[in-house]
């Protein structure tokens, strides 16, 4: 190893650090520990006056180390590696002190605080002692992404994306994009029909010529890294062939099996056979197996018969094809909470109890009433209950706050005032009217002549054939019980039963309440823990149209910005293997949390592909023989540093 | 099978047709009830409502009896004791403060508790322990064209989830079930009967009454079946005044469901004192 | 030393991610607290070997407080529980080397709970001060030479681990 020359530099920070700490004294002592060449304190280190100072130290003392004694390395640390790298010198011969968040904001005593300070400082030069020069590298970027979920915060990313003339590729699991507003009869607060303002975009997604549309589709294995995904998707066999069917429609007019809608939210049938609803895209069928009458006793065969193309194909199987990506967009949205979880909302007891998404069915001209709202029975109902916060905000089901209902709800209260004339109950705890112009339509609605009942609807009872919703109105201070004909269930979004299999698949974490957790709460709401993987939507927390469609584009600009940049910077505190020390007993492997640390079986030793390591050191420290390390973390530097903090 | 038991107030008073009936339905079943030497009152809901620290040490206490006597299941037919009961055992098991507090008290009388008792419900040990095919091995005369509503009371459930739903509990239907009669839907079957402000608030009372009264008539019950002698003395006793307050014209016995059990099982009807109940009855008892 | 006069001094090792910048809130909020900690700084706190810890002991700290992210919050997923796991381990290593387990401590502080931290490093000094200086026990055993008087009862340490303790020398530095 050639001389080491340590320079040090002890910032005053104006009179943030100077204030509390004798700074000329530190440097002096400084000055006096092994290796170090120069010591300096200077007013502020991290202005150009003090980056030069070091500029200028390392060409006249032939610096090779430097320890700058100042704020956090959170702060600064990347700005004084570059000054360093402007010197000629590696960026990583450079240690920080953190004397200010860690000294002189926190410490009573000028004394005590110089004393603080000289042992951090003595620290890192005795750990900047065994730093070794490390360099960033960089991987190819594949310039095609994934978007999985054809929702609208899917469809926007994949808009946006293709605009800019890159490869999208969009899987969705049903059989049509669209998600869950492609269910909704009407949007708050303007009103403008749902479908209207959705389907274009649906339509644009399947025509564009950059993005690929995977429906009736799951992505089943996630592999590789950010810039460099290969990912294996399931087609599920669909039994119609795309390309010879013209979606004409006589096959699910004349298939005889009747099943439930999903789409309809179980309101309405539909065919074996089917297109989930008339605007879908594809707007192609899709042979429902488990209900089909070919598939279940062999004959029938009917859809078959009266395709003019031949397209129905029964033999057709899954098909598994690995495509690869640069980056991953997460947009699988969400559920609603099973609203037979509360026995006391009456739901599955009473015929007239229905939830908000088969209200919108009800409303919509395109769902099985063709628009109009009517009881079990027929007939119009002439009291309407529309109950917020079923399940949101309650200890015993969801804690948090589903945001969007409160809107939703006074939207379905205005549909079921125009659509029936009658009385309209709106039941509230608080009206969280937070959004750009959503006050107003509050007030709108309130002008309608709604009424508004300040509590929880708690229980729904039937009596005597007819309903009532139980409450306190917490403005009367009485308890109530109001009868209605028709009670719609605002229940709480929830994340999709599947959400913990998709985590899983794509290195998401989730937060306490099952949704998708961001890197950061408020300043990366889109990136996740691993790198090139971005959650928008309903699935990362409950969420309304804007907010979706702003996380959709915000989520392209991420996979963009990755994109454009053509390369991946990959850090180069990563895991390394001392091949010579290794036992080959692959603790290792199972701790890493990114599947970093693989084994190569005729060596018999463990490999890190750096590209997947994030440096978190986990598998070092469980190293059985020291074999393991982390770059600019390794064993000697901490060890260096744990023995001289206390030296002072 | 032998297990501790703890009768509690009511059992030896109002509720003695509960106790009789239980404890001949397990001895067909075999089961042998033991009462816990000097035990004392759970310290229910109006002990627990003033004076909780108290109300607890009170449990602790009987749990603490069983435990000396070697026991290590404690059987309770009141809902009221179970869910007291069960409140200490819980406390005990999980909460070091309450464990403390517990232990404390339990000291200056010179007693511990281990934590080695377990609190069981009747109905759980029928149900959930002993069985339905043991019960329905037992059944000799099942009912025919009785239609039964289990109505089960807010304390089994409540507060935490114990043995059944607090909401949907399940357990009262699948033993009625067994004695052939048939077990009607009852939407209300956890609601409160307002048994612990009946003496306070009988105008509420009378209304959370009517309307679990309304309920069984309205699905055309023969019988009420309860599992708490609150809840018996409430909807039987209070028939007549709610009659008189809301011109109905309610007269449906309601019987626990032990003493269902019993008749299906052919047991000697002295030993069910089925005559102590304010409307008789009748029909479920002479087939 | 009588403990009204010991300053104990304490190493922290914190993770880059909630616990590091959490003493940095502490810092920009201007909490104040004891300068008895020296803290240094791993990306996980999963990176914390035992070694790490007795080579603190070994080099005379009085005490080592390990912190990392809230159960859940860990940048690298579960490089906490990681750590938790090892802090069985490591408690017992140190009643092995006759260290008394409140002089290690393993807590959760998120990047937004400065005062928590400075709290947790103040009550640990307390509990420290009240401990009293860390001695190794080839020290202690000093005292257990013919001669130095009736030797102190050592009631966390059994007689045979003591011996261990010296008998394969006092720390297990490098």
């Amino acid at each position: 190893m050639p001389d080491v020359r340590i320079g040090v530099y002890v910032c005053h920070c104006g009179s943030n650090i100077a204030d509390k700490v004798d700074c000329a004294g530190v440097a002096e002592f400084a000055g006096g520990l092994p290796k170090v060449t120069i010591a300096r304190d200077y007013q502020y280190m991290c202005a150009d006056p003090g980056q030069d100072l070091i500029r200028k130290d390392i060409k006249d003392h032939k610096l090779n180390r430097v320890v700058v004694a100042s704020c956090s390395p959170r702060m600064h640390e990347p700005t004084f590696r570059k000054t360093l790298e402007s010197a000629g010198l590696n960026a990583y011969f450079f240690e920080m002190a953190n004397i200010r968040e860690h000294v002189s904001w926190v410490t009573e005593g000028r004394e005590q605080a110089t004393e603080k300070a000289k042992a951090l400082v003595a620290a890192a030069v005795a750990r900047v002692f065994y730093h070794e020069p490390l360099y960033e590298r960089f991987a190819d970027m594949n310039k095609r992404t994934l978007v999985v979920g054809g929702g609208i915060a899917g469809i926007e990313a994949a808009l946006k994306i293709a605009a800019s003339g890159n490869q999208v590729v969009i899987v969705e699991k049903e059989p049509s994009i669209g998600g869950n507003m492609a269910k909704l009869d009407k949007t708050f607060p303007t009103l403008d029909c749902s479908a209207c303002i959705l389907t274009p975009k649906m339509v644009a997604a399947a025509q564009d010529e950059n993005i690929t549309l995977y429906t009736y589709a799951e992505v089943e294995k996630v592999e590789g890294y950010v810039g460099n995904f290969q990912v294996t998707i399931r087609k599920k066999a669909r039994s119609v062939d795309m390309d010879k069917c013209t979606g004409c429609g006589i096959c699910y007019n004349k298939c005889p099996a009747k099943v439930p809608n999903e789409f309809d939210e179980g309101l309405g049938m539909r065919k074996a056979i089917y297109v989930p609803f008339p605007q879908a895209v594809p707007n192609k069928p899709v042979i429902d197996r488990q209900n089909c009458t070919y598939f279940q006793k062999g004959k029938c065969g009917v859809c078959s018969k009266v395709c003019p193309t031949g397209a129905v194909d029964y033999a057709q199987e899954d098909q598994l094809v690995t495509e690869d990506f640069g980056a991953i967009i997460v947009s699988t949205g969400f559920e609603t909470l099973d609203p037979t979880l509360g026995p006391q909302w009456g739901y599955g007891r009473y015929d007239n109890v229905i939830t908000a998404l088969q209200f919108e069915r009800l409303v919509n001209a395109s769902g099985p009433t063709q628009g109009k709202v009517v009881l079990k029975d027929g007939t119009v109902p002439k009291r309407v209950a529309v109950l917020h916060c079923v399940g949101s905000r309650d200890l015993n089901f969801r804690e948090y706050c589903s945001r969007f209902c409160c809107m939703s709800s006074l939207k379905l209260a205005h549909l079921a005032k125009e659509k029936t004339g009658g009385e309209v109950y709106s039941f509230y705890i608080d009206m969280r009217a937070f959004g750009k112009g959503y006050e107003e339509f509050y007030n709108r609605v309130m002008e309608e002549g709604i009424h508004f009942i300040r509590g929880k609807g708690t229980e729904v009872i039937q009596r005597a054939g007819e309903l009532f919703v139980r409450t306190e109105d917490t403005l009367l201070g009485k308890y109530r019980e109001v009868p209605v004909d028709l009670v719609v269930l605002n229940v709480a979004t929830v994340p999709r039963a599947d959400a913990e299999k998709v985590a899983q698949t794509f290195g998401i974490q989730r937060s306490p309440d099952g949704f998708f957790l961001e890197a950061h709460v408020k300043l990366e709401p889109l990136k996740t823990a691993t790198d090139g993987v971005f959650i928008a939507g309903g699935c990362q927390g409950p969420k309304d149209i804007p907010d979706s469609v702003s996380q959709g584009a915000g989520a392209a600009a991420e996979a963009l910005s990755l994109i454009e940049a053509g390369k991946v910077k990959i850090s180069p505190v990563v895991a390394s293997v001392d091949e010579a020390r290794c036992g080959g007993c692959k603790a290792c492997l199972a701790l890493c949390p990114y599947g970093a640390v693989d084994f190569d079986d005729e060596k018999k030793v463990a490999v890190v592909n750096e590209a997947v390591c994030k440096g978190c050191g986990t598998c070092a420290a469980s190293c059985a023989s020291g074999a393991m390390g982390v770059r600019h973390f390794t064993d000697e530097q901490i060890l260096a540093q744990i023995g001289e903090v206390l030296a002072v | 099978m032998n297990y501790a038991y703890m009768p509690g107030c009511s059992s030896h008073s109002s509720s003695r047709d509960y106790e009789m009936s239980a404890l001949a339905v397990l001895k067909a079943l075999g089961v042998q009830l033991e009462e816990i030497k000097d035990w004392n009152c759970c310290g229910s809901t109006p002990v627990s409502s003033v004076a909780p620290v108290t109300s607890m040490a009170l449990s602790a206490r009987n749990l603490a009896l069983a435990e000396e006597a070697g026991y290590r299941e404690v059987v309770v037919t009141c809902s009221s004791c179970y869910s007291m009961l069960k409140r200490a055992e819980t406390y005990y098991r999980n909460d070091p403060a309450a464990r403390e507090m517990m232990a404390g008290a339990l000291k200056t009388m010179g007693r511990q508790f281990e934590g080695m008792v377990t609190v069981k419900h009747i109905l759980e040990l029928m149900v959930y322990h002993l069985g339905p095919e043991r019960l329905a091995a037992a059944v000799t005369k099942p009912l025919k064209d009785v239609k039964i509503v289990p109505y089960y009371g807010c304390l089994l459930g409540r507060p935490q989830k114990a043995f059944d739903d607090p909401e949907t509990p399940t357990s009262m239907d699948e033993a009625l079930r067994i004695t052939g009669a048939e077990v009607l839907r009852f939407d209300r079957k956890s609601k409160c009967c307002g048994g612990s402000v009946m003496l306070t608030k009988q105008k509420a009372v009378l209304r959370l009454v009517e309307e679990i009264l309304w309920e069984a008539a309205d699905r055309g019950a023969d019988v009420i079946a309860v599992a708490c002698p609150l809840c018996q003395l409430n909807l039987d006793a209070y028939q007549t005044r709610v009659n008189a307050e809301f011109g109905t014209s309610y007269r449906i016995p309601v019987l626990y469901f032990t003493q269902v059990l019993g008749i299906a099982m052919g047991l000697d009807k002295k030993h069910l004192a089925l005559g102590k109940t304010f409307v008789p009855a009748g029909r479920v008892v002479n087939i | 030393m009588k403990n009204g006069d010991f300053e104990p001094r304490i190493v922290g090792i914190l993770c880059n991610w909630c616990s590091y910048a959490g003493a940095d809130l502490a810092g920009i909020s201007r909490i104040k607290y004891p300068a008895n900690i020296r803290i240094i700084r791993v990306m996980c706190s999963g990176r914390v070997e035992p070694t790490f810890v007795l080579k603190a002991f070994a080099e005379g700290a009085d005490g080592v407080l390990v912190s990392g992210c809230h159960p859940g919050d860990c940048h690298y997923g579960e490089g906490n529980y990681k750590a938790y796991a090892r802090k069985v381990l490591i408690e017992k290593l140190l009643h092995q080397f006759g260290i008394e387990k409140e002089r290690f401590k393993l807590t959760w502080v998120s990047a937004n709970e400065g005062e928590r931290f400075a709290q947790i490093v103040s009550e640990m000094v307390s509990e420290i001060k009240e401990i009293g200086p860390y001695r190794p026990p080839r020290e202690r055993m000093r005292e257990l030479q013919p001669g130095a008087g009736t030797p102190p009862a050592p009631g966390w340490l059994a007689e045979e681990e003591l011996e261990t303790a010296v008998a394969g020398g006092a720390v297990a530095g490098e």
